[in-house]
């Protein structure tokens, strides 16, 4: 550390909790000096202070399951772990409205929530990732179909800004068009705008069922072709998930369907699939899990755990509907990615083992995006370096001249996360 | 502004836009002086009505060039005075933008130009099974752009969500006359989401991507009237209990439901202190389920009389005294104000106790109309304009209302927009840290402040004065033409 006037000091005097980073603390390759953990949006605001007067460049980090995703950053001095964020601070049962701090696990809050028969409708990740990076992630499970993601059901925000100044938006009210919605802005926003200290979420009840109806194993053409009916289907699935572990081998469809009249629904559902579908009242275990490249088939994973994406290749497409059957005859036909994602929002995860080639990696990005062009957009999530330095991460990013106005706005000394966001952000 | 900078640009307008698009004669500039809310009045500088995006960008930028202020106007039925012109200013008028450009039914999603009347996007989808679902109660007249612009809502949002939740894409003008494609598949920050309900003040939309959702297989209504509003209230937060989220739940106090008798003759049952709207609907077994549910709740909580819709005409019959009531209480009251608050759902009983005590303390009538599902209430408070000091006296009723909104945890406004009529609220729910970090957006889109200004942040810090900006931006940079990075 610094000796006695240092960050170091100047934030052991603001009574927050710190010591100083190792090898360990790496994001993406970059080793911060030091690791602070405040545990009140004041001590966030007291480490931005100090990180802005010692022009200390800062990420945030969660749980840290997706921090490798994204650009490394230019430059990391401070690691703010929001571990100690871990609390929820208000549950107002009868409004289906909560508020948590950014460091409470998601699966803390679906437990906490559950008790009394509610849940935030987003699809809880299986690896232990907060409120916090959830948001900040900004990435869409299963439900999106139904429910909307993240931004839809955030309804208030409280962020600290790079100087420190603190700041909130929306409120704790579902209805609330009063300013600007800031919670917009910063999900998805990757840790460059600033810290998110808490967060208010709508909330949903519980369902009362759940089916599940799977088809097990398909040619791509002939899933296509039944999807469009079963989305639009009276049954309302709440998602339609697809799994194809490898271009040569079948895939797995499962529809969902929520509600008091679950099971007659999912006979709907099945009777539009056709008879090898079958009702199940769990989902198949590759359900709102990233692709696995490299395994065989739908049965249990050789290697749960680990980061996911990490040291593999991990691109997200998103584009509409009628444009999945082209891409399944054409790019991703022609590839041994792994696919998972959701038929009915036209949101796909597409994964290549850590061996890929750099160039085919690198060529299998290019030739989705000449497919899709305007109609969707392919971007990089998480690559080994030989790859992303032959690819664009991001892609085309609509807006983007504005969204660095914003940037300069929010931190015009580019000390949040820099550099890992579109167009360098 | 001096008249003859306004003159010179109605010139240069001329040159640019079709005949009869560029209105500078003041009997009919008179027809653009309000919006809804009728009570702020000013006649606009110019009026233009571009037909395309090409000519909103070229009116815009010919605004910047004479730094001459600019405000967009849909069908001008906000309530909150967004859409108020600038003396000194451009009215920027989408009426004659109503093309319906693409309906692309196999991705559910239709291209629409802003001034398209909210109904007409599903009048354009309905035979298909589909429709646009926000639905506010002005959607026969309001402009899809007036939607955007204020995230409007609608009696069926508790479900189904606001406008926001439905927009996929946006072409905009930024207020430097740039045309900027938005799309919720752009990876980056979501400026599609910060866009949607920013009132007008980060630039216009001029393409509008909305989502088109599936009619339900079944829709069932049930009106049921309790003896209090209390009743009414319990049943609500039981209904919300059991785990169902209704489609809709409407609420109407004696006096809305008096004022509507009045209007329109909507027959609800007598002597109700509370008449109690439930609509449920998706995929039929659902809802036989969920209705089975709610009559049991109406009933245990009070309802003294229970209708239930059981065609579209009777479901209207139903809906219809709600859907009026804003007029309605014109019937039984020379003049009112239509406030617009949010509170959580579990504090009403105490807000609507609040209500009553200002009513008795002012000598004011209050009917209270609200989405109570959400706790949005639409307390119409009732004066006398001709009476003195009645029409301040109100005023203040509706201003303490709002108050007893922000003491609760709510919020100031749930649909109708900050505007200019509750820009002086917002210091009360915000911190002035709050206020100037939301500058921040709208110095990032605006930093001459040209679009739409005076309206939801009471008198902003001009953009250099914000706290931490870097200070000699270039003025390329400034507009977004060259990047520093
Ligand atoms: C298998 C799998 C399935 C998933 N399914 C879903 C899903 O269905 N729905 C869904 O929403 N998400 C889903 N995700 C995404 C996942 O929720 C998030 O990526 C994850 O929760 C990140 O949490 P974390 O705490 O580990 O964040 P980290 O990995 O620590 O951080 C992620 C990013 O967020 C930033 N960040 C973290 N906390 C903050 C903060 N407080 N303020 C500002 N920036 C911050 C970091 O700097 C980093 O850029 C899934 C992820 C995986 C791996
Ligand atoms: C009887 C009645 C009932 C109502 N019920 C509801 C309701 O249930 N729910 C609800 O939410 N609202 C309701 N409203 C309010 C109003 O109808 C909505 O706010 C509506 O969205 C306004 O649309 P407009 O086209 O009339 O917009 P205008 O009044 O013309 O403008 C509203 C704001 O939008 C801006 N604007 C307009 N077009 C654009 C554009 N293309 N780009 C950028 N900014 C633009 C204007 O500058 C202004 O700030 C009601 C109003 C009335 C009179």
């Amino acid at each position: 550390m610094n000796g006695a006037t240092g960050p170091g000091a100047a934030l052991a005097a603001a009574g927050v909790t710190i010591r100083p980073a190792g090898p360990d603390d790496a994001v993406a390759g970059v080793t911060p000096r030091w690791v602070a953990f405040p545990e009140t949006t004041r001590e966030i605001a007291a480490v931005m202070r100090v990180s802005a007067a010692h022009d200390l460049a800062v990420v945030v980090a969660g749980a840290g399951t997706t921090l490798h995703w994204g650009r490394p950053p230019e430059r990391c001095d401070m690691l703010i772990d929001t571990c100690r964020l871990n609390e929820i601070l208000e549950h107002e049962a009868g409004d289906l409205v909560v508020r948590v701090q950014a460091g409470v696990p998601v699966e803390t809050l679906a437990e906490a929530l559950a008790a009394k028969r509610q849940e935030l409708a987003l699809d809880p990740p299986l690896e232990g990732g907060t409120v916090g990076g959830l948001l900040a992630a900004g990435l869409a499970g299963p439900r999106a179909l139904r429910y909307g993601t993240a931004r839809d059901l955030l309804i208030g925000i409280t962020v600290v800004l790079a100087d420190g100044t603190i700041a909130k938006a929306g409120g704790k009210v579902v209805k609330n068009v009063a300013g600007y919605d800031l919670g917009k802005l910063f999900t998805g926003s990757y840790g460059t705008l600033g810290v998110i200290a808490d967060a208010t979420f709508r909330l949903h009840p519980l369902p009362t069922a759940r089916a599940w109806v799977v088809w097990p194993g398909a040619a791509p053409d002939e899933v296509l072709a039944v999807v469009p009916a079963v989305t639009a289907s009276q049954a309302e699935p709440s998602a339609v998930e697809l799994d194809r572990p490898a271009p040569d081998g079948p895939c797995a469809v499962a529809v969902l369907v929520e509600g008091a009249a679950a099971a007659e629904r999912a006979q709907a559902v099945r009777d539009l699939l056709g008879e090898k579908a079958r009702v199940a009242d769990e989902p198949p275990r590759w359900w709102g899990r990233l692709p696995e490249p490299g395994h065989p088939g739908p049965g249990p994973s050789s290697e749960p755990g680990g980061r996911p994406g990490e040291g593999g290749v991990l691109v997200e497409i998103r584009t509409v509907p009628s444009r999945l059957p082209g891409l399944f005859a054409g790019a991703l036909a022609r590839t041994d990615a792994a696919v998972r994602g959701s038929l009915a929002s036209a949101v796909l995860r597409v994964a290549l083992p850590a061996e890929t080639d750099p160039a085919a990696a690198a060529a299998l990005v290019s030739a989705l995006r000449a497919e899709l062009a305007d109609a969707g957009r392919v971007v990089v999530l998480s690559a080994p370096e030989p790859v992303a330095r032959r690819v664009d991460t991001w892609g085309h990013v609509g807006g983007l001249a504005l969204m660095r106005r914003i940037k300069d706005r929010f931190d015009p000394d580019r000390r949040m996360s820099p550099g890992r966001f579109v167009g360098g952000i | 502004m001096s008249d003859a900078v306004l003159d010179r640009l109605a010139v240069r307008f001329a040159e640019l836009l079709p005949a009869g698009a560029v209105i500078t004669d003041p009997v009919r500039l008179r027809t653009y002086e309000c919006d809804g809310l009728t009570l702020h009045r000013a006649m606009p500088g110019i009026v233009v009505l571009p037909e395309t995006a090409e000519q909103v960008a070229a009116v815009v930028r010919l605004c910047g060039e004479y730094d001459v202020p600019f405000v967009a106007r849909g069908s001008g039925t906000g309530l909150s005075g967004g859409a108020l012109p600038r003396t000194d200013g451009v009215l920027i008028v989408t009426s004659r933008m109503r093309r319906i450009l693409e309906i692309d039914m196999p991705n559910r999603r239709a291209v629409v130009e802003p001034g398209v009347t909210n109904l007409a996007i599903t009048e354009a989808v309905r035979e298909q099974g589909y429709y646009y679902a926000p639905d506010p109660s002005s959607q026969q007249v309001c402009s899809i752009g007036g939607n955007v612009a204020e995230n409007a809502g609608g009696a069926h949002c508790l479900k189904y969500g606001f406008t926001v939740n439905h927009i996929l894409g946006l072409e905009i003008v930024t207020p430097d006359g740039e045309i900027v494609e938005l799309s919720a598949l752009d990876p980056g920050y979501d400026l599609l989401g910060a866009f949607v309900g920013s009132e007008g003040t980060l630039g216009i939309a001029t393409k509008i991507t909305v989502r088109l959702s599936r009619a339900p297989e079944a829709v069932t209504t049930l009106l049921a009237a309790f003896g209090s509003i209390e009743g009414g209230g319990a049943a609500v937060s039981a209904i919300i209990a059991a785990g169902i989220v209704p489609a809709a739940i409407e609420m109407m106090d004696a006096l809305a439901v008096e004022a509507a008798e009045a209007a329109v003759g909507c027959a609800y049952p007598e002597g109700a202190g509370a008449v109690l709207i439930v609509e449920l609907d998706g995929p039929r077994a659902e809802v036989e389920h969920q209705f089975t549910a709610v009559e049991r709740i109406c009933r245990e909580t009070g309802a003294f009389e229970i209708r239930v819709a059981a065609s579209t005409e009777e479901r209207a019959a139903i809906w219809k005294g709600r859907k009026s009531a804003f007029a309605a209480v014109g019937r039984i009251s020379p003049a009112y104000i239509v406030q617009d608050g949010v509170v959580p759902r579990t504090a009403l009983p105490e807000v609507l106790a609040g209500i009553d005590r200002l009513q008795e303390e002012y000598g004011i009538r209050v009917a209270n109309v609200f989405h109570a599902g959400d706790g949005n209430l639409h307390p119409l408070v009732l004066f006398d304009d001709a009476a003195p000091g009645e029409g301040e006296r109100a005023a203040t009723v509706s201003g303490r209302i709002l108050d007893l909104c922000i003491e609760h945890g709510g919020s100031i406004t749930g649909e109708h927009g900050v505007g200019v009529d509750k820009s002086r609220y917002m210091p009360k729910m915000f911190t002035e840290e709050d206020l100037d970090t939301m500058q921040l957006v709208r110095c990032a889109f605006d930093p001459r402040s040209l679009s739409n200004p005076g309206k939801v942040f009471p008198t902003p810090r001009l953009c250099g004065e914000v706290p931490g900006v870097r200070k000699g931006v270039h003025p390329l940079v400034e507009s977004g033409r060259a990047e520093q990075f």
